[in-house]
């Protein structure tokens, strides 16, 4: 078995090359402690060649997770061949991470992406020139029309059969590269002891590289005499050690491309992007075209197209329950059994599979945003709204997606590019008031502000915004304090993106959302059911006042008093409302016994006055969001403890706001 | 001069790219090293962050940023 890892920078392709050589027979998880992604699958039709793709990344430097996680990979695990993945129309900057790649000693082969858009602008690159000054093999392919694969495929197993490493490692002249064998033969002995090709340890010694002098167990005295060398080259070349570096691998790469580059004029794709982007990213319209191409997004998702398939589904799902449950009655099953299936299994099935229409049709349209290029002129429209709270422009889709379903929301934060921002924009995602809390607003508006409702649902939304306001600021100047990812970033020319990157893409998160999501939702369903239907004494209880659930409920209901409601039948509803939000209307409606609407708004009049009743949609709003966001946030945080403590700390600030909103509300009303 | 005070269809040509750590090595993986020729090409709806172009491809970058750059020659397109 033979592994490949595919290297390149964002934007490059990569996705698409990788999705090509293997089809959909792919795995998915996460590199070891962090929350990076980790793509592994088989080569088509040579199954005994594996290969794993490795975050999007520009440069091998000690600062970001992703290129650390790359470095890791490569350094530790060893691939028989590095795939690099280049793209032709953006060469000079592309190749500044290959000459990075090459100082590893590993095979490698360059992989020319985007060559047909090269040539078809009258452009042109000297394959054979590119290869014979790099010492590596460079095959040109067109990604995204499929072209040259058959090649490329040849290529890599005559190369991983050859094992030649890249030899040519000698791109410096001068200063750097005096600076650079010295320290070479300085440490070469410890470099290979710690599984670090001497050249390159040397070079990350030279830029002052904190992981590698760590890692090589570099003295003292070595220290000094490193830090002599350097500082000679730095005075002799009038510069620091990383733009040295930089400045020398971006000298010998244009020394390269003007021989064998022949750039007449822009790409027509780049020429197009200047034109969209007059009109995408324009001064006055940029913004509102933005908004308008999202709210077209949630109008097709949540109604157009969304809503039918979701009826169907549930009528779907409602015939089979009904056949399922006639079944069983007719077989004579006991009464637990028959609601254990009908009441537990089945109803959670149902809650899962009624947010997969949802889920597939948002990841259509995201994909197809994020593939175009239009996501990083997203985050260029909109970072400066997001940065005061320490978090940049990319973090705004999710948000806007929380406001339709907060599980799309959290699963959408996977692009974002750093770990810190991820985090951070998991956390405050739910703040967004979700479409599944409308039922609840709708019923308690109705009751008690039946002129005022839409004021008190804007109201409603605003808060959730303004508390995830204060929470970014709470969060990035406590956990997530330290350096943010600086906001430098490619905005790629628009591409339309291929049917098949689209396609693998929305069934990869449908499938990971039942796969992952069904285990949480479908256990803790059936715990809510258990606690509902059954009392202490393991009966099954014809009125759920007698449940266990509802003991929990007036077990914990004087918690509430700060809020101002201090009712069973209220946190038992807060308790369900956890399997899925609209599960808070029923729960009250069945606790209260009413049958109509009328009957439910008179009831909870014994439960809430109208200020209480305005702290419950507080709370609400802003306690832990369902099982299923729930289960997305373990999933995406990668650990049960992050998404426990995140909960914790989204129910707490329903807490405090609560209080808050009912001890000020009571002093300005006086009651 | 600083970058971030060229005006958009201005260019100029870098001498130097100040700050530290991750943000200066970001900078300078990006390909904003000495000598290297980058324009501007537009400005953010509010205000911030600016559009360049350098090396056939297009980089944006917040104006705090830009302002660790000194271009040592402007011009305009």
């Amino acid at each position: 078995m033979s592994v490949i890892a595919l290297a390149g920078n964002q934007n490059s392709g990569k996705t698409t090359l990788y999705n090509l050589l293997t089809g959909s027979n792919q795995h998915v998880g996460n590199f070891p402690g962090v929350t990076i992604e980790k793509k592994e699958g088989q080569i088509k039709r040579h199954k005994e060649i594996s290969i794993v793709d490795l975050p999007g990344i520009y440069s091998l430097s000690p600062y970001t997770l992703e290129e650390v996680v790359t470095r890791d990979f490569l350094l530790k695990e060893k691939p028989d061949l590095i795939l690099n993945i280049v793209d032709a129309t953006n060469i000079e900057r592309n190749l500044y991470l290959t000459l990075q790649l090459m100082e590893l000693s590993i095979p490698m082969v360059i992989v020319l992406n985007m060559m047909d858009e090269v040539t078809a602008s009258g452009n042109s690159i000297d394959v054979k020139k590119l290869s014979s000054h790099l010492g590596i093999p460079v095959v040109p392919i067109s990604a995204s029309r499929g072209e040259g694969i058959n090649e490329l495929i040849d290529v890599v197993i005559r190369a991983i059969k050859d094992k030649t490493s890249p030899r040519k490692l000698d791109f410096c002249i001068g200063e750097v590269h005096k600076a650079i064998h010295s320290i070479s033969h300085l440490i070469y002995d410890q470099a290979v002891a710690a599984g670090y090709p001497p050249r390159f340890a040397a070079t990350k010694l030279v830029e002052g590289d904190e992981p590698t002098f760590k890692n090589l167990g570099i003295t003292e005295n070595q220290i000094h005499i490193i830090e002599h060398v350097v500082k000679d080259m730095e005075e002799a070349l009038n510069t620091d050690r990383e733009a040295a570096l930089a400045d020398m691998r971006y000298c010998y790469i244009e020394k390269i491309c003007s021989e064998a580059v022949v750039k007449r004029q822009e790409t027509k794709e780049q020429q197009r992007s200047e034109k969209i982007d007059e009109i995408l990213t324009h001064k006055y319209f940029g913004i509102p075209i933005f908004l308008g191409i999202m709210f077209f997004i949630f109008w097709m998702t949540f109604n157009v197209i969304g809503a039918p398939l979701q009826e169907l589904l549930e009528t779907l799902i409602d015939k089979f329950t009904g056949l399922t449950s006639d079944a069983l009655i007719g077989i004579g099953v006991s009464d637990w059994v028959h609601s254990l299936v009908i009441d537990g299994l089945f109803a959670g099935v149902g809650s899962v599979l009624s947010f997969l229409p949802i889920i597939v049709i948002l990841f259509f349209f995201l994909s197809f945003l994020e593939d175009s290029g239009y996501m990083a002129r997203v985050a260029f429209l909109m970072d400066k709204l997001l940065r005061k709270i320490g978090l940049s422009g990319r973090s705004f889709v999710p948000m806007l997606i929380g406001f339709g379903c907060s599980v799309p929301a959290i699963m959408a934060t996977r692009t974002l590019a750093s770990e810190r921002d991820r985090k951070m924009t998991i956390v405050l995602t739910p703040f967004m008031s979700c479409s599944a809390k409308l039922p609840i607003y709708g019923m308690m508006t109705a009751a008690f502000f039946p002129d005022k409702a839409a004021v008190v649902m804007i109201g409603l939304y605003v808060m959730g915004i303004i508390v995830a306001i204060l929470s970014g600021l709470l969060l990035k100047n406590t956990i997530f304090k330290g350096e943010p990812v600086p906001f430098v970033m490619e905005l790629p020319a628009y591409r339309i993106p291929t049917r098949k990157n689209v396609l693998l893409h929305m069934w990869e998160k449908g499938k990971d959302f039942i796969q992952r999501a069904f285990t949480v939702i479908f256990l803790g369903t059936i715990i809510v059911w258990f606690l509902q239907s059954f009392n202490w004494s393991l009966h099954m209880v014809e009125d759920s006042s007698t449940s266990i659930l509802a003991y929990f409920g007036s077990l914990i209901a004087p918690i509430f008093l700060p809020l101002g409601f201090n009712d069973w039948r209220a946190s038992t509803a807060l308790i369900t409302g956890l399997t899925a939000k609209e599960a808070v209307v029923s729960t009250l409606s069945v606790l209260t016994g009413a049958v109509t609407d009328v009957e439910l708004s008179r009831a909870l009049f014994t439960i809430f006055t109208p200020l209480s009743a305005f702290t419950f949609l507080t709370f609400t709003l802003l306690y832990m969001p369902c099982i299923a966001a729930f289960a997305a946030t373990r999933r995406e945080l990668g650990s049960m403890k992050y998404a426990a403590l995140t909960a914790l700390y989204q129910t707490s600030m329903a807490y405090v706001t609560g209080t808050l909103v009912f001890q000020i509300g009571r002093l300005i009303i006086g009651g | 001069m600083t970058l971030d005070k060229v005006k958009p269809g201005q260019g100029g040509i870098i001498a130097s790219v100040g700050g530290q750590g991750l943000l200066r090595r970001r900078l300078l993986d990006m390909g904003l090293t000495p000598n290297t020729r980058v324009t501007v090409r537009k400005v953010a709806p509010m205000g911030d962050p600016i559009e360049l172009s350098l090396r056939s491809y297009i980089l944006t970058i917040r104006k705090d940023e830009a302002a660790k750059i000194q271009l040592k020659e402007v011009f305009d397109l």
